[in-house]
């Protein structure tokens, strides 16, 4: 069972409802929370567990080899991203540019663009009682978040059985980062806040999820301040609005600190139980 | 020759945008506006834009089998890292959303059943906006790849507008993360204002953003929103600022009057009459004459 947890726009939530969420099910569940925000991942700022595995992370660029290579020029032409340059007698990789797409270097008639590996990011792996928690973070200059994200879901996919729930805090935005995130996915929640920022990319998120046939609903975070229409606009398209989560100076206060919300916070507990019933409903049907 | 100054916060939802709209509205037609944050736009809700002139951005390719002249050979699926051409119901068919446009599989087809359309991935706006200046903005087709390309395009529009008018400021609100759009952002820059909240993930994600305008040798200031939130953790944000030589630019309050201007369809500086608008107007005020 694979939950996404996405949003349009930045900071409406979505790291505090997975580490919450994640933390909460474990209580009686085996719960696989992975960070997939990997430009800047912060749900291990609330999970404090073990840290029990971690490697780094690698893409493939070809390297030129001066000695074998007769300047024909084709990596140059093959290549889409103009990440391989001839310039005079030289052959220049731009690695930032790379899509590891191997056209350079599978078609070079000489093999003098072998592929070798460049750090692009570090994976860890933490235990805390039934919660595994897995964070993937990118090298900072390293451009394309997809590799790395794509890599990370790899390792649940080959580590975790379909018995545990995996929850996924993905990144903002409607673009390539998410779609990689989200595509996998039984489920998608939209997490949002009431505002006209909060509604507008809340219609690009739902644009980009019937982009790509996925179930979805919608948890309104911060409810109390802006207007009423989120819910309105919800209302009107049928999508279920699973949980309304409350805005209070005193969560603000936990959440600056890293805390988690709902032991402390029963009117979150009480949107959590929610939640919990949702998901496990949606299990029984998939 | 218009200073560009860049407001970026490597974490969502710290205000950046609220903030950014702001001084556009103080500087009024003296500034362009450029909304780089293409991904998920927000500036226009607050800057009324007009629309006035649209134009498609096409940037990537995209892979397309001619099923007639494919013999199912099978070599695309084979020479593609993406896993962009699955064997279904026994044929081969591109999945869009998958395939990178690099244009291998199209080299290795043996019967050029394979062509590379250029895609549509957005569309780009120069608007007239309720401040009399100027905004370039952008809408990033859903899934789509390269907005670090569309964003570069905004930029370049919003630079060739200052440069033809009598402009003294690019005022540039930036895309969230540290990945391609960011850096796209970046680049250019004169000044970089870095948007904070005293919380564990904005002094994180503060970090992580601020390595990056690092490497780039900008120069950058930092404004701490919601500062009364976690003062323990306003006072180590400081430490950060302090230590890395980063301009404390202001300490904003955490007021409802700042949802309730966004809610409105407005600027803090136009709704709020009171300790918002002050603080705000004079971090700008501060902002120039360090600039200048």
């Amino acid at each position: 069972m694979k939950i996404a947890i996405a949003s349009g726009k930045g900071g409406t939530g979505k790291t505090t409802l997975s580490t919450n969420l994640a933390s909460y099910l474990s209580e009686k569940n085996k719960v696989v929370l992975v960070d997939l925000d990997v430009e800047e991942p912060n749900s291990g700022l609330f999970i404090k567990g073990n840290l029990i595995y971690e490697e780094e992370k690698f893409k493939m660029i070809p390297k030129w080899v001066q000695e074998t290579c007769t300047l024909c020029g084709n990596c140059q032409k093959v290549c889409n991203f103009h990440a391989v340059i001839q310039l005079g007698t030289m052959i220049l990789v731009f690695p930032e540019l790379c899509h590891s797409c191997y056209a350079c270097s599978e078609l070079c008639p000489t093999g003098s663009l072998p592929m070798t590996s460049k750090k692009m990011g570090d994976l860890k792996e933490y235990k805390k009682d039934n919660l595994s928690f897995i964070e993937s973070k990118l090298v900072i200059g390293e451009e394309q978040a997809v590799p790395l994200i794509h890599q990370t879901m790899k390792y649940v996919d080959e580590k975790f059985g379909n018995d545990a729930i995996k929850i996924f805090d993905s990144p903002p935005g409607t673009s390539c980062p998410v779609i990689e995130a989200t595509k996998d996915a039984d489920f998608v929640l939209l997490v949002t806040e009431p505002t006209p920022f909060g509604l507008h990319d809340l219609k690009l998120a739902i644009e980009t999820m019937k982009e790509l046939k996925k179930d979805f609903g919608v948890i309104i975070n911060k409810s109390g301040i802006g207007n009423n229409n989120v819910e309105a606009y919800c209302n009107e398209e049928h999508i279920p609005v699973i949980a309304k989560i409350p805005n209070s100076r005193k969560i603000a206060e936990l959440y600056s600190s890293g805390s988690l919300l709902y032991n402390e916070i029963k009117e979150v507990k009480k949107e959590l139980i929610k939640i919990e019933d949702f998901i496990l409903r949606l299990k029984e049907t998939k | 020759m218009a200073k560009e100054i860049v407001i970026i916060s490597g974490k969502g939802g710290t205000g950046k945008t609220s903030i950014t709209a702001s001084f556009a509205v103080l500087e009024k037609d003296k500034a362009v506006i450029a909304d780089c944050d293409v991904d998920a736009a927000d500036m226009h809700l607050l800057m009324k834009p007009d629309f006035a002139k649209s134009e498609d951005f096409y940037s990537g390719e995209l892979a397309v089998i001619n099923q007639e002249a494919c013999i199912k050979c099978g070599k695309c699926a084979d020479v593609c890292r993406f896993d962009a051409i699955p064997f279904t119901d026994s044929k081969y068919v591109v999945d869009d959303l998958s395939c990178e446009g690099c244009g291998y599989c199209a080299r290795v087809c043996p019967t050029d059943a394979i062509t590379n359309i250029s895609q549509n991935v957005g569309e780009w706006y120069i608007s007239d906006i309720k401040t009399g200046s100027k905004m370039v903005h952008a809408k990033l087709a859903i899934g789509a790849d390269n907005s670090g390309k569309l964003v570069a395009q905004v930029k370049n529009e919003a630079k060739r507008i200052a440069e033809e008018g009598s402009y003294d400021f690019i005022i540039v609100d930036g895309s969230p993360g540290v990945g391609c759009p960011v850096v796209s952002s970046l680049s250019g820059a004169n000044y970089v204002v870095l948007v904070t909240e005293p919380t564990v993930s904005g002094l994180h994600d503060l970090k992580r953003v601020y390595e990056l305008v690092h490497k780039f040798n900008l120069k950058a200031g930092c404004i701490i929103n919601k500062y009364d939130l976690n003062e323990d953790m306003t006072s180590k944000i400081k430490d950060f600022l302090e230590k890395e030589n980063i301009n404390h630019l202001a300490d904003v309050p955490y007021r409802k009057e700042f949802i309730e201007a966004i809610t409105n369809g407005q600027t803090i500086v136009e709704y709020d009459k009171g300790e918002l608008k002050e603080i705000i107007t004079n971090t700008w005020n501060k902002l120039k004459n360090i600039i200048n």
